[in-house]
């Protein structure tokens, strides 16, 4: 450690960075919906997994990509609808805590389903990105990681120009500021809902499919929450810039200890060191970096 | 959660006296129970009921009194088995129930550890944040060979069951020792809810500011709510690995095992005691009635992995729909059923 | 409204009453062997659990349909879901134990096996872990009813070091090279660390050993390191979606799939078949070749499959690894029980006459061949102090659409390992108060 090596930090350096995007895209889905229900999602991962395994199905069954792809997004947004009517509606004025359950079983439900549907094989999934690394001044650099943070970027321009430019998205950001507001001037919540829940789905497909292409679709891709969320704490639950700069954070962070002091404790810190970087972060500024600072009663 | 109420023993019209309801559990539980059915009901149903029961109620005096979200009870769980074995292990002529006890202390220290957060974090930011512990209790036991003993496998041997020389090996005579212990830690969980220390709890659960206005010591309850529950946890842990399992590996503790002690007390009923045990009765006994039935059933007509995912459906079907439909749980929808079931005797009676 | 309620609650009572007793209805006819299934078919390992369990009970079907069972003695099973779960696995145990005429307890996980070597020696009935296991368990001197069999971790450990050297031409070869080994952190990954190093200083060559957090779904970190290490061969002990991951981080940090090696739990189709291109070449460890063009499995898709009784639904995955390998434990449990018939008479077994038989097992090539499974597994010779069997392995390269075996049958060094697993025996017979069985202890069965 003595010869310090500025190049191989420089690599892990990016190589987390890349990574933690694809944790951001994870956590946007988490983000949209606590903004305008105030729950936190534990289902995205069973929606992530649903997304994808129907998405690889359905290719494999012959279906051409493009069309694959919207009829997933259908799927997913009847999904999301159903979540809101079945699940969400007789649940409002519930307890956070009462919620969070509920998107637990919730998790239950989506994730038996869609293994009950299409199995419990593993698949492949080749979005058509060779993953073969370039490098650039001696660092090499994943072209499937750029692929995925230029996708990435895209969804995240688009959400914005959404909710900026349009109607429901005025209506969803008067949501995100006072329900109790909003309701009052008539909004329609439940349809706000309805509508948040579909862009959370289209976020998990989109999630999904990346994070497929990485691991496989199978069941472990439910557990890339578990990635989401210390980036969620450091960034704060109702922050999309936040999951993003957050990500970027946990990314590098992670990378760079695992290398440099992981050996240190025999390697393997990878697991915890994201919650005590988000953790240590939170006590000094509990609202996480760009949330809201309000005091919030469990 | 400030929904919930402090449970208490519901007034009837025929004056039963509180206790006679306790009284008669353990009764049944001390003195019919053991000399019936085989093994199974004690070896798959009765002791890890017992064993999360007690999590439960540990859980609950944090999450339903006190009002603080952990999603680290496993971990906790953890703590409790492994430090119990290692003191068995380790300090010789140590009694087994001390062992355990000491196992729980440890639990709790870890408790307050984890617990530093909750002074500056509420809701879901503490509940994320107490994943750190499950995760990292789970690397550090694996990580460091000396918790297993340097078992190759990491996985440990639980010791026989015995107090003061009298064995408790065998099916009924481990039920019997996870009873024992499980009764008198409920017990003071019990008289701790009805103290100043249990109203502290409340307090601070159902308006933080107001509870420091009127002298309630935040920061010390907050802890004191972490280390108690930890400390039945960690207990619980010990139970879970030596009465039950009788073998333990840090993988067993995930983070399924948090999310289902959660579970219980939300399905049993936040800020109730009882309700734990309903939700673990709910939790142990309801899958293995789904599988039983299912494939008896429908075994003919699908194949068991249709069959399981099936009643994995049904089991987070039932998750949502008992918030929907009993949001303040088991121990709600059974005073419900009792009251009104004495009341309509006493109007047969009447007539 | 209360009266309802006092109706579904009797409903609900009623229910599990019935629930309670269907257990007890069964139960044996005159000459059965019963085969207690703790199986996955739900969770994260279903894809092994629904090939190995496929399998070994499209074997047993096998002898049912064409022999009428093991010289007229019929085989029975039913399943039990454990999802792979420790607690589920117990309650399986817990509820199936009371089923008359158990022949052995196969449950492929490592947790649910170690939950029952206590209550299965009490029971005195065979537990079966093909390829995996307690590692100390091979001492039958210690552990009378557990059976590693084919290949412990140690030995795995072995024959993939002596693969290596075989492809580098011979083991003294092996001197100055460097090896990565890149584990799964659960005490199953570290199972091992002490035997590479054991190695390492026998054969002089450098070994790293790096730790991949659980799951395993982000592995960048490692392959940068071992990138900067440059090894010579990266040994993957993976586990579940690590595997993937792994080979295709290999591939994104520029290390060839040709030089990692998997082990046991890292040699399926369903590790490699996510990573996609990029686990073209990649090698890996097995006990039983994979492929459908031997005689058994023939015989199983002729006789099995052809009733309409094949447990695999996408029948593709006939001759998968985890298929293989359930038809091989197929194999060993029913020669198990034909030996010790030929001992106890054509009847149903007791579990510790059924325990003799698999003490006694003992298949050359030639019987493997009788069997119709010739080069499919090599051989097998049990005794009632070695558990495991001396397993050969063999190698087998992934094409990107199946694997191919590309070594002959490798001894792993059975002598060098043995006095390690006999320290770690001895020491839990010390804990545990067990008394070291003598060959005479073992000859002699209870019924």
């Amino acid at each position: 450690m003595f010869d310090f090596d500025y190049s191989f930090f420089l690599e892990v350096l990016v190589g987390g960075l890349l990574s933690g995007v694809m944790y951001s895209l994870v956590a946007i889905g988490f983000v949209l919906i606590y903004k305008t229900s105030g729950v936190l999602n534990f289902a995205q991962g069973a929606m992530l997994l649903f997304a994808a395994l129907t998405f690889v199905s359905l290719v494999e069954r012959g279906v051409p990509f493009p069309l694959a792809f919207i009829a997933t997004f259908v799927v997913m947004a009847v999904l999301g609808m159903a979540i809101e009517r079945v699940v969400l509606r007789p649940l409002v004025n519930k307890p956070p805590i009462t919620l969070f359950m509920a998107t637990l079983g919730l998790s239950y439900v989506i994730e038996g389903a869609a293994q009950l549907v299409w199995g419990t094989q593993v698949h492949g999934l080749d979005l058509g990105v060779d993953d073969t690394p370039f490098e650039v001044s001696g660092i090499l650099i994943s072209k499937f990681d750029l692929f995925a943070a230029a996708i990435a970027a895209t969804m995240v321009a688009f959400l914005t120009a959404f909710f900026r430019y349009t109607r429901i998205g005025l209506a969803f950001r008067a949501v995100a500021d006072d329900q109790f507001a909003a309701f009052a001037v008539g909004l329609r919540l439940p349809r706000i809902w309805a509508i948040v829940w579909t862009a959370a789905g289209a976020v998990a497909l989109v999630a999904g499919l990346l994070w497929g292409a990485r691991l496989g679709v199978q069941f472990s891709l439910s557990l890339v929450v578990l990635k989401a969320l210390p980036v969620l704490v450091l960034g704060g639950f109702d922050s999309i810039l936040g999951a993003i700069v957050g990500g970027l954070l946990i990314g590098a962070s992670e990378k760079l200890a695992e290398v440099y002091i992981g050996p240190f404790f025999g390697g393997g810190i990878e697991s915890w060191f994201a919650y005590v970087v988000a953790l240590v972060f939170l006590l000094i500024r509990p609202a996480g970096l760009f949330g809201q600072k309000l005091v919030e009663r469990a | 959660m400030s929904t919930a109420v402090v449970d208490r023993p519901a007034s009837s019209p025929w004056r039963i006296p509180a206790w006679a309801g306790p009284v008669a559990v353990l009764a049944i539980a001390y003195g019919v129970l053991p000399f019936l059915g085989g093994s199974y009901i004690f070896e798959a149903i009765l002791t890890p009921f017992l064993a999360l029961s007690l999590a439960a109620v540990g859980l609950n005096l944090l999450t339903g009194y006190a009002g603080q979200l952990s999603l680290g009870t496993a971990a906790f769980m953890a703590v409790g088995a492994f430090a119990a074995y290692n003191f068995n292990l380790r300090i010789h002529g140590l009694p087994l129930i001390v062992s355990i006890a000491l196992a729980g202390f440890s639990a709790a220290a870890i408790g307050i550890a984890f617990g530093l957060p909750s002074l500056r974090l509420r809701g879901f930011y503490l509940a994320v944040s107490t994943l750190a512990a499950q995760f990292f209790v789970q690397w550090a036991l694996t990580k460091f060979g000396w918790f297993s003993n340097n078992n190759p496998s990491g996985v440990i041997d639980a010791p026989a069951l015995a107090i003061f020389g009298i064995s408790f090996d065998g099916p009924v005579g481990r039920y019997l020792f996870a009873l024992t212990i499980v009764v008198a830690l409920t017990a003071f969980a019990y008289r701790l809810a009805n103290t100043q220390t249990g109203h502290n709890f409340i307090a601070v659960r159902d308006n933080e500011l107001a509870a420091k206005v009127i002298g309630v010591p935040v920061l010390k309850t907050k802890l004191l709510a972490f280390a108690i529950s930890s400390f039945m946890i960690g207990v619980a842990g010990a139970l879970w690995a030596f009465a039950y399992l009788r073998t333990v590996e840090p993988a067993g503790f995930n983070l399924d095992r948090s999310f289902e002690i959660l579970f219980i007390i939300i399905i049993g009923g936040l800020a109730s005691i009882r309700g734990a045990f309903f939700g673990a009765a709910l939790i142990v006994v309801f899958p293995l009635i789904l599988s039983r039935v299912g494939s008896f059933l429908l075994g003919g007509l699908f194949d068991s992995g249709v069959l399981d995912m099936s009643q994995r459906i049904v089991l987070g079907a039932l998750i949502i729909v008992f918030l929907i439909a009993e949001p303040d749980g088991l121990v709600a929808l059974w005073d419900r059923l009792t009251k009104g079931f004495l009341r309509s005797g006493e109007a047969t009676r009447k007539s | 409204m209360s009266y309802l309620s006092n109706l579904r609650k009797a409903a609900l009572s009623a229910a599990l009453a019935v629930s309670f007793a269907i257990p007890l209805a069964a139960s044996a006819s005159a000459d059965e062997q019963y085969f207690p299934l703790q199986s996955y078919r739900v969770g994260p390992y279903a894809a092994g659990g629904t090939g190995f369990f496929g399998g070994f009970i499209d074997y047993l079907n096998l002898i049912n349909i064409r022999d009428g069972g093991v010289n007229g003695v019929k085989l029975t099973w039913d399943e039990c879901e454990t999802q792979y779960e420790v607690e589920r696995g117990v309650e399986c145990y817990e509820r199936q134990k009371s089923h008359p005429a158990i022949a052995a307890w196969n449950p492929l996980s490592v947790g649910i096996a170690y939950a029952m070597i206590d209550r299965i020696t009490q029971d005195k009935i065979p537990l079966i872990t093909i390829n995996h296991g307690r590692t100390d368990s091979t001492d039958g001197r210690v552990f009378p009813y557990v059976f590693p069999l084919l290949l412990n971790p140690y030995s795995e450990s072995s024959g993939i070091i002596n693969y290596i050297a075989s492809k580098e031409g011979g083991v003294d070869k092996l001197k100055g090279k460097k090896i990565v080994v890149l584990y799964h952190g659960s005490p199953y990954g570290k199972e091992t660390i002490p035997i590479y190093e054991l190695l390492a200083q026998k054969f002089g060559f450098t070994v790293d050993q790096i730790e991949v957090p659980h799951p395993g779904n982000e592995q960048q970190s490692q392959w940068l390191t071992i990138r900067r290490e440059k090894p010579d061969y990266v040994v993957l002990r993976g586990w579940g979606v690590m595997n993937p991951v792994a080979l295709k981080t290999a591939q994104k940090t520029g290390f060839p799939a040709d030089h990692i090696v998997g082990n046991v739990w890292s040699n399926s189709e369903e590790d490699v078949i996510p990573a996609g291109d990029a686990a073209k070449g990649y090698v890996a460890i097995t006990t039983q070749a994979s492929g459908a063009q031997y005689p058994v499995l023939q015989e199983i898709i002729k006789t099995v499959y052809g009733a309409g009784k094949g447990n695999l639904e996408d029948k593709k995955r006939i001759g998968s690894v985890y298929h293989n390998l359930g038809i091989v434990n197929g194999i060993l449990n029913v020669e198990a029980i034909r030996i010790a018939q030929q001992k106890f008479g054509n009847r149903t077994l007791t579990g510790d006459e059924v325990r003799w038989g698999f003490e006694h097992l003992q298949l050359d090539q030639a019987r493997v061949a009788a069997l119709g499974a010739k080069d499919l597994f090599h051989s097998i010779n049990v005794t009632w102090d070695n558990h495991e069997g001396d397993g050969r392995v063999t190698f087998q390269q992934w094409d990107g659409a199946k694997w191919n075996v590309v070594s002959d049958w490798i001894a792993p060094d059975w002598a060098l390992l043995r006095p390690i697993i006999e320290k770690s025996s001895t020491a839990y017979a010390a804990e545990h108060n067990i008394k070291l069985r003598t060959p005479a202890d073992a000859e002699a069965a209870s019924n």
